[in-house]
């Protein structure tokens, strides 16, 4: 893993922009791996290590979530923070829905510090969708003006108000995409625009439709933005028919295809049906041309992460 | 008022025409409104901006109108004031996550951008809104930074907001201003 922190600061590896480990994988052309942690509800760090365990063995990297669907859970920033202490490369989310730009610019520098280096970039679900609804959203960003900023103070060593940093945040940027809805024709542009704004990375939302997704990848392919960008396609198991039929109508941007949840309705192990599933997708996802690795959710499933990805036979086609 | 925001994001090519001929005339008028004052002008044009664009965009004040790299469909409508695209969450059939009877205002944007013929603007960031100019002119903001604009060749001086968008800042300069702000139209500058 990367290296157990806090590290003095230096300069990273000839051609790269951080210290990350996902860096480094991509930038090599090996097919990346990274996998969500499931937050805790909890101030205990050992939660953290045992949510942390089952991800470690096979992801290049862990993404410690930002209050994801409004939700409140341990911060992103205490569980990257706890990550890196114990050896894991953290991917630490920023979502522009609960904090202002004096807040963000400061825990960017914070984080990097904690020895974070990846960031992904977030607009964030409203607030109306989470457990605490009368809460004010702060949107003061957008994911592309948070993208920027964290680039310029990487790159030109200054705050949004000029003022200089001494050492910046060595930091690999990344952003979402979701392909699979609506506006279809221009979410390559608008992946475009995030290349643009500095997206070095970019992780999708749950892609259960393979042709839909196929068709993005055609148009991100003609506009040469696999070239500029890595792609990480997101996957994870469904853990049955209802609760797929639940996400897609209670989750902002989830879209499962009803071939899908047919199948889930008619296999005998919802479970292991889901678990096929997506090893399936993550098969499917190394045949397209222009991703570079997947991106595995598993909410409430962890535990099968390792599995699925071993499954996926992935692994065996890199040296690790 | 909703239905006359599509009827504007419908029309966004007329209305980018009519737009144009507004800043042409603001920029000319800029050594006018410089001699009587900005300061002085403020208020009276923003009222005027207030109404007309609430009628036609249910424009919100932000006082940093990107009206032109939108496609006529004001970002400040949506629930989130995303001011670069669409989020993550737009629903079956284009509408918006957090208001679903309404339509996902970046759709309509990409929608009424492809009708205009400056419509590629669309495809430039944008920085963050400063909200400290809420409810000032943007149609004086306009003239006075095309009016700076085409002094910046001259001067070096530049912010660093300015520097970090210099797409927006060459678009939509009112989103990234330089000129000197009249104590008016800054929120707590008194």
């Amino acid at each position: 893993m990367d290296h157990t922190l806090p590290q003095p600061y230096s300069a990273p590896p000839e051609g790269h922009v951080s210290h990350s480990r996902l860096e480094r994988v991509l930038r090599s052309g090996r097919f990346a791996i990274t996998a969500e942690l499931n937050p805790p509800d909890s101030a205990d760090p050992a939660d953290v290590y045992e949510a942390a365990r089952p991800l470690g063995e096979v992801a290049d990297a862990i993404n410690a979530t930002d209050a994801s669907g409004a939700n409140c859970h341990m911060s992103s920033i205490g569980i990257s923070a706890l990550l890196t202490r114990a050896g894991y490369s953290p991917v630490y989310q920023i979502s522009c829905r609960d904090r202002n730009r004096i807040a963000i610019q400061g825990d960017v520098l914070g984080a990097a510090a904690m020895g974070v280096s990846n960031v992904l970039c977030l607009t964030g679900d409203g607030v109306g969708v989470g457990d605490q609804p009368g809460a004010k959203p702060v949107f003061d960003f957008d994911s592309l003006s948070l993208l920027r900023t964290i680039k310029t103070m990487r790159d030109e060593r200054r705050f949004l108000s000029g003022r200089t940093i001494k050492n910046p945040p060595q930091l690999f940027l990344g952003a979402a995409e979701n392909p699979c809805i609506p506006p279809y024709d221009w979410r390559p542009e608008r992946l475009a625009k995030k290349v643009e704004a500095g997206a070095e990375y970019i992780q999708t939302n749950y892609i259960y439709d393979v042709p839909l997704f196929e068709k993005f990848m055609a148009r991100v392919r003609d506009l040469g933005l696999d070239k500029k960008v890595y792609i990480l396609a997101g996957v994870g198991p469904l853990a049955s028919a209802r609760a797929a039929r639940w996400m897609r109508s209670n989750v902002p941007g989830i879209h499962v295809p009803d071939a899908v949840i047919d199948r889930m309705e008619k296999a005998e192990k919802p479970g292991q049906e889901g678990k096929k599933i997506c090893i399936e997708l993550i098969q499917q996802m190394r045949e397209i041309s222009g991703v570079s690795g997947v991106h595995v959710m598993a909410y409430r499933k962890e535990h099968e992460v390792s599995e699925i990805i071993r499954e996926s036979g992935i692994l065996a086609s890199r040296k690790r | 008022m909703y239905r006359i925001r599509l009827f504007a994001i419908r029309h966004s090519r007329s209305f980018e025409w009519i737009y144009k001929r507004l800043e042409s005339a603001m920029i000319a008028l800029d050594p006018v409104l410089a001699k009587i004052g900005y300061d002085r002008v403020e208020r009276p044009v923003a009222f005027v901006e207030k109404c007309v664009k609430t009628v036609l965009f249910d424009c919100k004040m932000c006082g940093q109108c990107v009206l032109s790299s939108t496609g006529m469909s004001c970002p400040m409508n949506c629930p989130k004031q995303l001011r670069n695209g669409p989020c993550g969450g737009v629903r079956p059939g284009g509408f918006c996550e957090v208001k679903p009877e309404m339509k996902c205002v970046w759709a309509l944007a990409w929608d009424g951008a492809s009708r205009m013929k400056g419509g590629a603007q669309i495809h430039t960031v944008l920085p963050p809104v400063e909200r400290n100019l809420e409810g000032s002119s943007s149609w004086l903001r306009v003239s006075r930074e095309k009016a700076a604009h085409l002094r910046e060749a001259r001067e070096k001086r530049r912010t660093a907001i300015a520097d970090a968008f210099p797409g927006a800042r060459a678009n939509e300069p009112s989103a990234a201003p330089l000129a000197e702000e009249p104590a008016q139209a800054v929120k707590g500058s008194k």
